[in-house]
C-alpha cells in the first residue's frame, strides 16, 4: 500500500510531481490537526485529561495551526499541479520548487515539535522570535514567519515566471493575482504591538481578507479548473461565471472587513459597513453553488443527448467533493455566517460557540472539500486513469467526513445558542457567568456529540487516507485487466 | 459572427473589467477607511488622560486610575469611564514605568498564549472566560468570590496571586494550568488586563456582570 503513495505518471511533469508531494504532507497534516481536535474535545468533558501536560492551549494551538498549513499546502500543491494544464509550459525552475518545498516542512516540523514540547515561553522578545507568538492562527514565531514569506516568495516566482512564459487563460491570470495578494497580506500580521486594538486591527488583515476574500476566490479558481477537467465544462463560460464571482468575492470580502470591527475598539461606523457588506458575503457563494450545478447538469445532458451513456464526469471521487464544497461553502460561511454577522445578534453571540460552529463548518465546507477533490484529481493523474470510479471507501469518506461535520456544527450551536441565552443575554458574561453557562446539561450535552462526531470525523478520514492511497492501484489495476 | 457576443451580459471583457473596478474601489475605501481608525484607536497620551480627552484606547498610564463601566444614554451602550486616581500595586506609576508594566503584559499575553483558552476582545478561544473586561468583572471586587479565595485585598494583588499560582485556586473543574508566570509577569499582565478594560469596545460585552435593577439604574457592579 505504501508504495502507492510514490506513484507518479506523469511523463515528466515537474509542477504535478511537486504538486502530490505537497498532498501528501497536507493530508498527514489534516489527520494531526483531527487528532488536536478531538484531544481539545475531550478536555471540555474530562478537565483534568491531560492537564499540565498538554494543556487546552496547546491542543488548540496545533489543532488551528495544522488547519492553516495543511490547506495552504494542499493550495500550493494546487497550483502546482494545475499550472502545466493552464499554462502550457512546464515548471520553469523545478529544482527550486523542489528545495522550498522541503525547507518548509522542516521549518513546519520545527514549528510544531516546539509547540508540543516547549509549549510556551518567559515574558520577552525572545519567546515570540522562537517559540510562538501567542496570536490566534498566526502563532508561528517570528523567524519562522520569515522563513514562511521567503519561500511562498520563491513559490510565486515560480509560478509568475511559468505563467509568464506560457498562454495566459484567464483562470491562471486570476490565480496569479489572487497569490500575490495572499502572499502579501500575511505580512501584516507580523510585528509586535502593545495596543491590543491596533494588534488586532491588522490581524484581521491577515485573518478576515486570507480567509473571507482571498481564499475564496482561490476555491473559485479551483472549482473552475476543475469543472474543465472532471466534466469538460466549456472554458468560455467557466471564466464568465469565475470574473462575476470575483467581482462579487472581492466587491463584498474586502468591506466584509468590518464585521470584524464591531468589538475591538474600533469606531462604530463599522456596524454599518460590517453589516452591509458581510450580509452580501454569501451572495457569490450562493451564485458558485448555482454555477457547479448547473454545469454539471448541462455537460451531463449534453452528453445524454448524444448518445452517450453513464456519469459524464472522469472522476466520481472528485465530483462528489466539488458538488460538496459547493453546498458547504454556501452553508457554512453563507448561511452560518450570516446567522451572526448583523452587529445587533453578534454583540451576544460573539465569541460562543456560535463562532465555532460558523468555524468548523465554514472551513471544512469552502475548503477542506475542494482541496480533497483535488486530491483526487491527483491520484487520477499520477496513475493514468482515465476514469476514476468512487469505491465503498471513497464514499465511506466523504459520507462520514461530511456527517461528522455537520454533527459537530449543530451540537455547537446549540451550544453557542444556549451560551447566548444564560452566559450573554441573562448574566452578562463575566467570570461566573461563563461557568454558569458551561455547566448546564444543554451545554455538556452539545459538547459530548461535538466529542462524538468528531470521532466520526475521524473515522471518515481514516477511510479517506486509506482510499487515497490504494484507489489509485487497484483501479489501473483494473483498467489494464 | 457567429462568435460576437450579443449581450453585455455574456461577455468576458465586461466582467473582466467590472471585476477589476469594484475590486479597486473596496480596496481603496478599505484603506481610506483604515487611515481614519488607526487614528482613532491609537494610543492616547497621559497628558489626555489628565485633561480628561477620551480617547478609544488610553496611554499606559490609564492603570493609574479607577475604570468603571456605564452605560451612556447617548451612545446607547455602555462605554469605559475614567474616574479618579486609584493606586496600582499600592502606588502612580510614572509614564515611563507605566509603558514598560504594559509592555511586559502584552509579551507575556503572548508568550503564555492566553489566547488558546481565553478571549480578548471577543476573539481567540472559548474554553475559559472573555478577559476584555476582566478586570471589572465583580468577582474580582471587594466581596467577589475571586477576590476571597486569594485572601488579598485589591484586585490587582489577588489577580497576580491567581495568575501565578492558578491551579491553586480553582473556580471550576475545568482549571487553569500553572504556566510558570513569575511575579513580575502577573504585574504586567494584571496592568494589562486593566488596560484593556478601558478600551472603548462599543459596549462589549453587552449588560456586562450585572443584574436587572442595575441594568435599569444605567450603573455597574463593578466596584
Amino acid at each position: 500500500m505504501l508504495t502507492s503513495i510514490k506513484t507518479n505518471e506523469f511523463a515528466g511533469d515537474k509542477g504535478k510531481e511537486l504538486g502530490m508531494m505537497y498532498f501528501r504532507v497536507a493530508i498527514i497534516l489534516f489527520g494531526a490537526q483531527l487528532l488536536m481536535g478531538l484531544i481539545a474535545a475531550i478536555q471540555f468533558l474530562v478537565p483534568g485529561f491531560l492537564f499540565e501536560l498538554f494543556d487546552f492551549n496547546v491542543a488548540r494551538m496545533v489543532h488551528i495551526n495544522a488547519l492553516v498549513v495543511w490547506m495552504l499546502y494542499a493550495m500550493i500543491g494546487s497550483v502546482y499541479f494545475m499550472l502545466s494544464d493552464e499554462t502550457g509550459e512546464q515548471l520553469v525552475h523545478a529544482g527550486l520548487g523542489k528545495l522550498a518545498f522541503w525547507v518548509l516542512t522542516a521549518a513546519v516540523t520545527v514549528v510544531v515539535l516546539v509547540y508540543i514540547f516547549i509549549q510556551v515561553g518567559a515574558g520577552t522578545e525572545a519567546s515570540i522570535w522562537l517559540i510562538n507568538e501567542g496570536r490566534e492562527y498566526v502563532e508561528a514565531p517570528r523567524w519562522a514567519d520569515i522563513g514562511i514569506v521567503v519561500v511562498v516568495l520563491i513559490f510565486y516566482w515560480n509560478v509568475f515566471a511559468t505563467f509568464m512564459k506560457g498562454q495566459k487563460t484567464g483562470i491562471m491570470t486570476v490565480m496569479v493575482a489572487d497569490l500575490l495578494a495572499l502572499a502579501g497580506l500575511y505580512v501584516a500580521g507580523m510585528f509586535f504591538t502593545d495596543n491590543i486594538s491596533m494588534d488586532q486591527f491588522w490581524w484581521w488583515w491577515v485573518i478576515h481578507l486570507w480567509v473571507e476574500a482571498t481564499w475564496e476566490v482561490f476555491v473559485g479558481v479551483l472549482a473552475a479548473y476543475s469543472l474543465i477537467k472532471i466534466i469538460g465544462a466549456k472554458r468560455e463560460i467557466v471564466e464568465m461565471w469565475l470574473w462575476i464571482e470575483v467581482l462579487m468575492l472581492f466587491g463584498s470580502g474586502i468591506l466584509g472587513m468590518g464585521h470584524h470591527y464591531f468589538w475591538i475598539g474600533t469606531p462604530e461606523y463599522w456596524w454599518e459597513i460590517g453589516a452591509l457588506f458581510s450580509a452580501l458575503e454569501p451572495v457569490p457563494l450562493v451564485a458558485m453553488f448555482v454555477h457547479v450545478l448547473y454545469d454539471w447538469g448541462k455537460e451531463q445532458g449534453i452528453a445524454k443527448a448524444e448518445g452517450h451513456k453513464g456519469a459524464v464526469a472522469n472522476n466520481g471521487p472528485a465530483i462528489a467533493w466539488i458538488v460538496t464544497n459547493a453546498f458547504g461553502n454556501f452553508l457554512g460561511a453563507g448561511v452560518w455566517g450570516f446567522f451572526h454577522t448583523l452587529p445587533q445578534v453578534n454583540i451576544y453571540t460573539h465569541g460562543t460557540q456560535f463562532t465555532a460552529a460558523h468555524g468548523h463548518l465554514a472551513f471544512f465546507g469552502a475548503y477542506a472539500t475542494i482541496l480533497i477533490g483535488m486530491m483526487y484529481l491527483g491520484v487520477q493523474y499520477a496513475y493514468g486513469i482515465e476514469r476514476l470510479k468512487a469505491t465503498f471507501k471513497s464514499k465511506m469518506g466523504i459520507f462520514l467526513i461530511v456527517f461528522g461535520v455537520l454533527g459537530m456544527t449543530v451540537a455547537l450551536t446549540i451550544a453557542g445558542y444556549e451560551q447566548v441565552l444564560v452566559e450573554r443575554a441573562e448574566l452578562g458574561a463575566g467570570w461566573t457567568a461563563f461557568f454558569a453557562a458551561q455547566e448546564l446539561p444543554w451545554f455538556v450535552q452539545a459538547m459530548v456529540w461535538r466529542a462524538i462526531m468528531g470521532v466520526v470525523t475521524f473515522v471518515g478520514f481514516i477511510y479517506l487516507v486509506w482510499d487515497l492511497l490504494t484507489i489509485g492501484k487497484e483501479q489501473k489495476a483494473a483498467q489494464a485487466a | 459572427m457567429a462568435n460576437k457576443n450579443v449581450s453585455v451580459w455574456t461577455s468576458i471583457p465586461f466582467w473582466r473589467r467590472s471585476a477589476a473596478w469594484v475590486t479597486g474601489f473596496a480596496t481603496i475605501l478599505l484603506i481610506w477607511l483604515s487611515f481614519d481608525t488607526l487614528g482613532q484607536i491609537s494610543m492616547g497620551t497621559d497628558a489626555d488622560l489628565k485633561n480628561g480627552v477620551d480617547k478609544r484606547v488610553p496611554a499606559a498610564t490609564v492603570i493609574n486610575y479607577k475604570i468603571d463601566y456605564k452605560m451612556s444614554k447617548k451612545r446607547g451602550h455602555e462605554v469605559p469611564v475614567i474616574g479618579e486616581k486609584q493606586p496600582f500595586f499600592g502606588k502612580e506609576w510614572s509614564q515611563k514605568d507605566a509603558a514598560a508594566l504594559l509592555h511586559l503584559g502584552k509579551l507575556t499575553s503572548q508568550a503564555k498564549n492566553c489566547m488558546n483558552c481565553h478571549t480578548l476582545l471577543g476573539n481567540g478561544a472559548y474554553f475559559a472566560p472573555d478577559l476584555t473586561k476582566a478586570w471589572l468583572d465583580p468577582a474580582w471586587q471587594k466581596g467577589g468570590p475571586l477576590q476571597g479565595m486569594t485572601g488579598k485585598s485589591t484586585v490587582e494583588e489577588a489577580m497576580a496571586e491567581f495568575l501565578q499560582h492558578p491551579s491553586q485556586y480553582p473556580t471550576h473543574a475545568r482549571m487553569m494550568p500553572n504556566l510558570g508566570i513569575t511575579a513580575d509577569e502577573a504585574k504586567g499582565l494584571v496592568a494589562f488586563l486593566k488596560h484593556m478594560s478601558s478600551i472603548d469596545t462599543n459596549g462589549f460585552p453587552r449588560n456586562f456582570s450585572k443584574t436587572v435593577d442595575q441594568f435599569k439604574a444605567g450603573g455597574t457592579n463593578a466596584h
